[in-house]
């Protein structure tokens, strides 16, 4: 009997030279497919089926696969272009489709600068294995050696120039098969895609109108619903006489659930005017429960802790002749994404479908499935756009409130935005945080010993369970909020980077994680590396001052990691740095460095920086960046992260604090908290590349957040001889300061 | 009913006159350009110009638009023909998330028809009512200047068409 001719398609993968063929039937594969020894890299590993990322159909259209969510940061064009190149088919003829838990791999959340270095080398194995098989597929046709033929522009090059192409090749499932742990990747020198700074496949979109966010879906039938929140947290709705709410233009029906209240109507602006009156009706009774913002220090040292020394090295006793301590303090701040959180959601035939901005659709499904005690496979979460988020925002509570509301009017499709009032008052907010250190100099002013201390919240309370949305902690028959645990080394949550890179002959960290959460937080780019990064960088400067050096000839004479060094070095010959350099008069210059996570994109940021002397209002006047990623993908993508991160960062660091009186949250707006304005853009932004062909990516989407705080504050230590170490460095504290 | 006249065409609007122009333009009109961003006036995702001038839609009521040109960033242009200003942001990869760029657009083309050559203090002070979280600015600053280039230049060959 002729079973059909196969591929054994592990073992082309698995490279073993030549193609073997194999007869097997289809039946036969689910044992032909034993599991690899090594896991293959990136998210491969959790979802190792080439299918679950490329598919290709037999009119040779080609679809790409993440469990990412694009946020922004534009890495759906460097997902392109890494499947393109490794392909070797046309950037344009490549569809990516986004994070959906009917269609992509669960890769948890979209967070941590993960994207490239897990989907994209997903993509890029996933890739190079696709085309080799549609190689050895076509060398079997032709029953040549696979070695004779080679691709291009989505076709398979016999020998002969005989062209097959990829969608003539594929057949069956022929794609759904087990990635292996190595893949023939291409040789860097002929990429043609990959490397290059291609226009990112959203932004047309985004500069005509076109619908690019949640925000502007439009389904048939659609009706739009505002939340009414409680006034603070823990409040509890007392009396509410909905009557009138319900007898105003295009109201559609009051949902209330416990403390979860909230009004859906025809048009937006109804809902919106209901909101309002729905408000007014609405009686709560507050508690007090907040802790006095102007004491943050205090409160965070005095909260218990759970202790645990990362890092402890040399026993050495300290012989350093000068010692020097510092406490640096950071406030909540937020993330402020210019769109309020928004959903769609519609229950139709008892599946519930929610078009969430959400970071990670399959966590946020389990929590929705959880808070509407239903199974998971009756939620369906597809991601869409939102406004940039920089971490865990108000789009997972917006999620849940789509169905919540949605679930009373089945059928209808239902959108929810929140106010600019509730984003603000309701968001998950960055932790504050509290680091001390102390070091010491030796003879020759190198850094003998060095403590570090960090006291923190979690920097994840993501869901995952409903009980961390704010529907489900409302609702009637609520949900409590799920104990919080710290995130582990290596990556870390409050001690992220608060193991310093340099190397001294005597260092202690110790992480101190604080349980309680009296405001509510969560992650927020960068999460702990944020404060580390800017305590450590600042103190070095300190020390530096100490030890009468140069900054950067200080730090270069601490670091042994050579990539580390290159890019302190570019940095600084790029800025123009120079041993005894002297700022012109009310200008200072700083620098600042870190590797994120002491395992992602290394960067280093000069700064300089003129400060009022009257009023003490500091101005970036420039910076200069250099960073190393590894394999760049887009180098433009890779700029415009870094130079958000420079002014985001400068923002955070220069204006940002949430403020709280004892029961209410009080920074609301943009009013009540400010951030960065035009009149106080820099002059300029420069942000060198160090390329690493061939190497891993390294994820770069926040690494700048750290340096350059650091080095902003290193600017205005050096343009006024005053150290400020409790964020945000504000015009009123540098004035203080200076008058001091 | 009220009649409003978005980008070059009348439209009949059943809505209430205290309703910001901005949920006309998004509900009634099924225009994404103008974004909610506040409600508030501080932010500038919601910038439409209205008779020439950069309005903020959040906080203007359709009664005080009746019958005033209002043009949104899909009245400047498409993906195929796109205008000078939606060229320049495309140029200059002037986004990240985007969300507050069509604001941004709509101010500087107000401004850009004014002022055919405005310096960067003038762009900076003009853009001082408009947010960016994702820390585009200086792409934002290129591409307006970018767009000043591409519409005196577009002013200048239409000049030479003409004279021909």
């Amino acid at each position: 009997m002729n079973g059909p001719v196969m591929i054994d398609r592990r073992r082309v993968l698995a490279g073993t030279g030549a193609l073997v063929v194999s007869f097997s039937l289809p039946d036969a594969f689910a044992q032909d497919q034993a599991a690899p020894v090594a896991k293959p890299p990136g998210s491969l590993a959790a979802a190792p089926y080439l299918d679950s990322w490329i598919r290709i159909d037999a009119d040779g259209a080609i679809t790409v696969f993440t469990g990412k969510a694009e946020l922004g940061q534009g890495f759906k064009t460097a997902f392109q272009q890494i499947a393109a190149e490794e392909l070797d088919v046309p950037f344009a003829s490549l569809k990516v489709i986004t994070a959906d838990t009917s269609r992509t791999a669960n890769e948890g959340y979209t967070s941590g600068s993960h994207s490239v270095q897990d989907s994209g080398t997903a993509i890029q194995y996933a890739a190079a294995q696709v085309r080799a098989l549609l190689v050895a597929e076509a060398a079997r046709r032709l029953d040549l050696p696979p070695e004779n033929f080679h691709t291009e522009n989505a076709a398979v090059i016999a020998p002969d120039g005989q062209r097959l192409s990829y969608g003539d090749l594929v057949a069956g499932d022929m794609l759904h098969v087990q990635a292996q742990p190595a893949a023939q990747l291409k040789d860097p020198a002929t990429f043609k895609v990959m490397g290059q700074p291609v226009p990112r496949v959203d932004i047309p979109a985004k500069v005509t109108g076109g619908a690019a966010y949640v925000q502007d879906m439009r389904l048939q039938g659609m009706v739009h619903a505002r939340v009414v929140r409680p006034p603070s947290y823990g409040a509890q709705l007392t009396a509410c006489d909905i009557s009138a709410v319900e007898k105003m233009p295009g109201v559609v029906k009051v949902v209330r659930d416990g403390n979860f209240l909230a009004v859906v109507a025809k048009k937006e602006f109804q809902a919106i005017k209901a909101m309002a009156v729905l408000s007014t009706a609405a009686k709560w009774k507050e508690t007090p429960s907040l802790p006095k913002q102007d004491d943050l220090l205090h409160m965070l040292l005095s909260l218990p802790s759970q202790d645990k020394t990362i890092l402890q090295q040399g026993n050495a006793p300290a012989t350093g002749q000068k010692t020097l301590e510092a406490t640096y303090t950071r406030p909540y701040q937020s993330h402020g994404s210019i769109g309020p959180s928004c959903a769609v959601a519609q229950l139709t035939d008892g599946t519930m479908t929610v078009w969430t901005h959400t970071q990670g659709v399959y966590p946020d499904r389990q929590g929705i499935a959880e808070m509407l005690r239903v199974p998971q496979a009756s939620v369906r979460c597809i991601h869409v756009e939102g406004s940039g988020c920089y971490g865990h925002n108000g789009a997972d509570d917006a999620a849940a409130d789509a169905a919540l509301i949605a679930r009373e009017l089945p059928g209808m499709p239902v959108r929810v935005q929140w106010m600019r009032e509730q984003e603000h008052a309701w968001e998950p907010y960055g932790p504050a945080m509290v680091t001390k250190l102390k070091a010491s100099l030796d003879g020759n002013g190198a850094i003998s010993d060095w403590h570090f201390e960090v006291w923190s919240n979690t920097h994840s309370m993501r869901p995952g369970g409903a009980g961390s949305m704010l529907a489900a902690q409302h609702m009637s028959n609520p949900f409590t909020v799920p104990a919080p645990k710290p995130i582990p080394l290596p990556e870390g949550g409050g001690d992220r980077n608060a193991i310093p890179i340099y190397k001294f002959p005597n260092a202690q960290v110790v992480h101190h994680f604080i349980p309680a959460m009296p405001v509510r937080i969560s992650s927020m780019r960068a999460l702990g590396a944020y404060h580390n990064v800017f305590s450590i960088e600042s103190f070095m400067n300190e020390l530096a001052e100490a030890a009468g050096a140069d900054p950067v000839e200080f730090r270069l004479k601490h670091l042994e990691d050579p990539r580390g060094r290159e890019v302190i070095e570019k940095a600084a010959q790029a800025f123009g740095w120079h041993k005894g350099q002297k700022a012109p008069p009310n200008r200072g210059y700083g620098f600042a460095f870190a590797r994120y996570k002491n395992l992602a994109a290394y960067c280093a940021i000069a700064s300089e920086v003129e400060v009022n002397r009257d009023t003490g209002r500091p101005r970036l006047v420039r910076a200069v960046a250099a960073v190393d990623s590894g394999q760049v993908v887009n180098p433009d993508g890779l700029i415009n992260q870094i130079e958000g991160a420079i002014l985001q960062s400068m923002s955070w660091t220069l204006y940002e604090a949430v403020t709280f009186d004892d029961t209410r949250i009080t920074s609301i707006d943009w009013q009540t908290y400010p951030i960065l304005r035009f009149n106080a853009v820099p002059d300029s932004v420069e942000v060198h590349i160090i390329n690493r062909p061939g190497k891993p990516f390294l994820g770069s989407g926040e690494t700048g957040q750290g340096p350059a705080a650091a080095s902003i504050a290193n600017a205005i230590a050096n343009a006024t001889g005053k150290r400020l170490r409790d964020l945000p460095l504000t015009r009123k504290k540098i004035k203080n300061a200076i008058d001091a | 009913m009220t009649t409003l006249k978005v980008n070059g065409r009348d439209h009949q609007v059943d809505a209430e006159p205290d309703t910001p122009l901005l949920y006309v333009l998004r509900d009634d009109l099924a225009l994404n350009a103008a974004k909610f961003g506040c409600g508030l006036g501080q932010c500038g995702a919601c910038t439409v110009i209205v008779d020439g001038k950069a309005v903020l839609s959040c906080v203007t009521p359709l009664l005080l638009v009746e019958g005033k040109p209002v043009t949104t960033l899909e009245g400047l242009g498409s993906i195929e023909t796109p205008a000078p200003i939606q060229r320049a942001f495309t140029e200059e990869q002037a986004a990240q998330c985007g969300y507050c760029i069509a604001g941004m657009m709509m101010r500087a083309q107000a401004l850009l028809q004014k002022n055919a050559k405005p310096t960067d203090d003038e762009i900076r002070a003009e853009l001082a009512p408009h947010l960016c979280r994702c820390g585009t600015h200086m792409r934002i600053l290129r591409a307006v200047h970018r767009a000043a280039h591409l519409m005196r230049s577009a002013d200048a060959s239409t000049v030479q068409r003409s004279a021909q």
